[in-house]
């Protein structure tokens, strides 16, 4: 089907400008408008995935149409293993934020719907540009209605946490979007494919994949520029947690496999241990400090960050793989569990925000000193929640495990101390996600607020149904999901192993 | 030399704006004070009606000097003065109201911004020094008048005052630059100027070059020539604002290109060294001293400062694409500088100047459409896509790129980072703050036209689509300038 992709990016934003146009007095037309949009968008995502040749790791489904004609810009889109499944991950998790903001966003509600479809439509943009020109349009675009959720639906620090949110990820994108022009300078032309075919010195990749690594160790987001994440998602409603967390931070993931890698490969065979080192501190220092937070958005959020450690962690040990054995499959295992991770982390920490977000609807608290007990209440949610803190940790038949497993493994062949630091992670998630459901869900009620909750009503329980599923079924049958990825992944491993120089 | 139609037709934007002058004075007088409400009506018929002849008579492909050589017709300067008179008319159709609250709606305010833009057609078109020189002051006298207008406030009289003085120092730098190129030349004509002067260049050219480069920089409000700017910015009243912050920036645009890269196209490789410096210091004192502004005219000052500093970067690349980037970067800063005075002029009332940032505390609930053209305006300066706000600087960096100015890029990247936080402390008063409990009591005395609104709404909507669809505006900017 031509002009499939278009229609995924145009479909959510022009849904989100009609939501727009109706105002907060029709919302109820605005509401159901917008679910059906995201809906709408969801099943599109099934033709596409059908229409995938899983057999090439070229893009498919291109479409491409003069845009810039003076810089060799194209309108030019495309999917191949990488992006596929992300953009059918961020189609999945907009419907469950639009289900979970309909009773709950009071002010401003056509203004909220609008903002995230607008969002969603921008997000897929990103993942299926093939022009980096484009790529970086949507990328920048795309900050524009996060700045305004976390400011307008946020919490009492929303102010400081989105404009730290806003010029944290601006900082980084500015030096990637300079990279991009040099490139352009240099080859005369923003096709991603001939960016990653350009000869450069490796002076030149040095600079490049610095500037680079800047821009997307901030989305990631990376130690030591990871500081505005938690206060972005303290500060963000339920439903922009969600999108950053599942969607937002996977660009940073992405951006390091279409852009540096494949682009300066010298130099990331050069620096690979600076990015294995931030990862690994990422996954241990990180994670010791969700250990010690006392507000559950904040502790998901890093986890968050220790989990997306494993996804730099995995893309970077290609090189050590290929020293030490030689082995092409080995080094797309570490890719594999890469892009794994970022499904599951985008379904699991998505699910953990919604389940706070449902505790917070009722009691309006996120401190986890102000829970306790809430199984014996809310006995529904509570297996729910108990699922995700599970699939959090990395329990064995949860997509969680199927990330983690791989990236260890895979490191092991790079060395052993990096897959023995990596699995640190596997107690440290284990502790801090199971004490914080054993504050929160466990024990006798503390309070009478809990005594009072009401169990999850039929719109929640559809959307953590339905997250749920995911999960379990990327846990236990991860197969269509790695053999869709596999050709573009031994692309991308040929492609980081090579010499540009 | 014999004066015959055709070879004046590419002079019919000056000519047609001339007798409009004439034209409006007369009626001002003669009207009496009833028949004066014509005035504005007029002088936006006379900018169309000039517009449409210009587009008539007035279009030249080919670079042609007129009048021996004092006035060079181009299809640059052609374009130009069009958009010279789609701004000023915008501009006059956005003050209307502030002007009638202030009870300053008098005819000499509609006839001062023809005499402007009379001043910023001879400027854009100047063949010769002493083109160069008339344009100069005829856009300065009237603007200083401008600034003046409303004779009763102290602090316009005061900032008038202050910009007549620094003005006047800057109008002597230029001719005193002028009589050292033009004594060690032994010409005005700015074609022979280029011809004659070949590199190496005499300490007296480059002496010469100095003073030129030093007006310039004042004229475009590049630091440390830049303390006129703020002061008359946040002084001036708001329509004089923004009609000093559109319009003749065009014109100054135009004083850079025809002095130094075209006549002075033999100092290149001096004038681009201090145009550096130029440009790093005012990026740097612009975007940072924006930041701790209270008054969003000032801030927008600061803010224009900064934008300067970017257009000074187009002509450090010294290239026909640094060019035809700065043009670019001019066009684009100039249509939102547009839109964000229109705004601060549309949020005034009567006794309520709208003139500082807490005034735009939830603008967003008292008039959401506002507040969205202001934010569209805020991102588009900030340079954040989808905004065309982004492709000005991107032009920019690339044409740095192009010339290996590292370090430029750099110091340019760094500073479009601190300014995003200025222009989002803009969204933020107006999307995220509550409104003040206590409006201001002043009620307007006349409501802009819904006209003016939609003026408003489209120039907004122009810089979503001028940043959707880039393309043919910087293929303009290119052929123009090549």
């Amino acid at each position: 089907m031509h002009g499939l992709l278009s229609m995924l990016i145009w479909l959510p934003v022009g849904a989100g400008l009609g939501v727009l146009l109706l105002g907060d007095r029709n919302i109820l037309a605005g509401r159901w408008l917008a679910l059906l949009a995201s809906l709408a968008t969801l099943a599109l995502t099934v033709p596409l995935w059908a229409a995938f040749d899983a057999g090439s790791a070229l893009p498919q489904l291109t479409e491409r149409l003069p845009w810039i004609p003076r810089f060799d810009a194209w309108y030019a889109l495309g999917v191949d293993g990488i992006s596929l499944p992300l953009i059918v991950l961020t189609a999945f998790m907009t419907v469950p934020v639009v289900i979970a903001g309909w009773t709950v966003i009071e002010t401003r509600p056509a203004e909220y719907y609008a903002a995230f479809l607008i969002m969603e439509g921008l997000m897929i943009g990103v993942f299926s540009a093939t022009d980096a020109l484009l790529f970086y349009f949507f990328w920048e675009a795309m900050l524009i209605p996060m700045f305004l959720i976390i400011g307008i639906w946020g919490g009492p620090r929303r102010v400081y946490a989105t404009i730290k949110f806003f010029l944290y990820t601006f900082l980084g994108s500015v030096f990637m979007l300079a990279a991009l022009i040099y490139m352009y300078v240099k080859g005369g032309s923003y096709s991603i494919a001939s960016l990653q075919t350009l000869p450069l010195s490796l002076v030149e990749q040095r600079w490049i994949f610095l500037a680079l690594l800047l821009a997307f160790a901030v989305k990631v987001p990376m130690f030591p520029v990871h500081t505005w994440l938690p206060d972005a998602h303290v500060e963000a409603p339920t439903g922009g947690s969600v999108i950053l967390a599942a969607i937002m931070l996977k660009m940073g993931g992405y951006g390091f496999l279409r852009f540096s890698l494949p682009i300066a490969p010298d130099a990331s065979r050069e620096l690979d241990l600076l990015v294995i080192a931030l990862s690994l501190i990422a996954v241990i220092y990180i994670g010791f400090v969700a250990l010690v937070q006392q507000d559950m958005k904040k502790l998901i959020a890093y986890s968050s960050i220790a989990h997306m450690g494993f996804v730099t962690l995995g893309a970077f040990v290609v090189y050590e793989i290929v020293r030490n054995t030689h082995s092409l499959r080995g080094a797309g295992l570490g890719l594999d569990g890469a892009m794994v991770q970022m499904i599951s982390h985008g379904l699991i920490s998505g699910a953990l925000f919604l389940c706070v977000g449902v505790l917070y609807d009722r009691i309006h608290s996120r401190q986890i000193a102000d829970y306790g007990g809430v199984v014996n209440t809310m006995p529904v949610f509570a297996s729910f929640m108990v699922l995700f803190a599970l699939a959090n940790t990395g329990l064995p038949g949860t997509s969680g495990f199927v990330g983690e497993f791989l990236v260890i493994l895979a490191s092991f062949n790079a060395s052993f101390w990096y897959s023995a630091l990596a699995a640190v992670t596997l107690v440290l998630g284990a502790a801090y996600t199971l004490w914080l459901v054993k504050r929160v869900i466990f024990g006798p009620v503390t309070s009478p607020r809990v005594a009072a909750l009401d169990d999850l009503n039929g719109r929640e329980f559809v959307v953590l149904s339905a997250l749920a599923l995911a999960v379990l079924v990327v846990g236990v049958w991860p197969a269509p999901l790695l053999k869709v990825m596999q050709p573009s992944i031994h692309h991308l491993v040929a492609q980081a192993i090579a010499t540009k120089i | 030399m014999v004066l015959t139609w055709s070879s004046v037709a590419a002079a019919v934007p000056e000519i047609s704006l001339t007798a409009a002058i004439c034209l409006i004075l007369l009626v001002d007088v003669f009207a009496g004070e009833r028949g004066r409400r014509v005035t504005p009506t007029l002088t936006l018929l006379a900018l169309a009606v000039g517009a449409a002849l210009t587009v008539r008579y007035g279009h030249v492909t080919e670079r042609a000097p007129l009048f021996a050589g004092m006035y060079v017709a181009d299809e640059l300067g052609f374009v130009l003065k069009l958009a010279g008179f789609l701004l000023v008319a915008v501009a006059l159709l956005y003050s209307r109201t502030y002007l009638e609250n202030r009870s300053i709606l008098r005819g000499e305010y509609y006839v001062l911004a023809l005499t402007a833009l009379l001043g910023i057609f001879v400027l854009v078109s100047a063949g010769s020094l002493l083109t160069v020189y008339l344009g100069v002051e005829l856009l300065a006298l009237s603007v200083y008048a401008m600034v003046a207008f409303d004779r009763d406030s102290g602090v316009s009289a005061e900032s008038a005052m202050k910009y007549f003085v620094l003005g006047a120092i800057a109008s002597g730098a230029l001719l005193y630059g002028m009589s050292l190129i033009y004594g060690l030349t032994g010409t005005l004509d700015l074609a022979e100027i280029a011809a004659r002067l070949r590199a190496p260049n005499t300490a007296g050219v480059i002496l010469g070059l100095t003073f030129i480069v030093v007006a310039v920089a004042f004229k475009l409000g590049a630091v440390p020539f830049h303390m006129w700017l703020p002061d008359v910015y946040e002084g001036a009243p708001t329509s004089v604002t923004l009609f000093i912050g559109t319009a003749p920036k065009i014109a100054y645009f135009a004083l850079a290109l025809r002095l130094l890269a075209q006549g002075l196209a033999g100092t290149a490789s001096e004038w681009v060294q201090m145009l550096a410096a130029l440009a790093v210091l005012t990026l740097v004192v612009g975007n940072v001293v924006a930041i701790v502004q209270s008054n969003l005219k000032r801030m927008l000052a600061y803010s224009t400062i900064a934008n300067v500093g970017f257009i000074v970067l187009g002509f450090v690349a010294g290239t026909p694409d640094g060019y035809a980037a700065a043009l670019y970067y001019t066009l684009v800063y100039v249509l939102v500088a547009l839109g964000s005075f229109g705004v601060i002029l549309l949020s005034s009332a009567k006794g309520f100047e709208a003139d500082l940032l807490d005034d735009y505390r939830g603008l967003h609930q008292r008039d959401p459409l506002l507040a969205l053209a202001m934010m569209m305006l805020m991102f588009s300066t900030a340079g954040v896509p989808p905004f065309v706000g982004f492709w000005a600087k991107l032009r920019i960096f690339q044409v740095l790129w192009e010339t290996n100015h590292l370090w430029l890029v750099v110091i340019a990247a760094g500073m479009s980072v601190v300014g995003a936080y200025y222009y989002l402390r803009v969204v933020k008063l107006m999307y995220f703050d509550e409104p003040p409990t206590a409006l201001p009591a002043a009620q307007p005395a006349a409501r802009p036209a819904a006209g003016v609104r939609l003026a408003l709404g489209l120039n907004a909507a122009a810089v979503l689509l001028l940043g959707v669809l880039p393309g043919p505006l910087l293929d303009l900017c290119a052929r123009l300038i090549h």
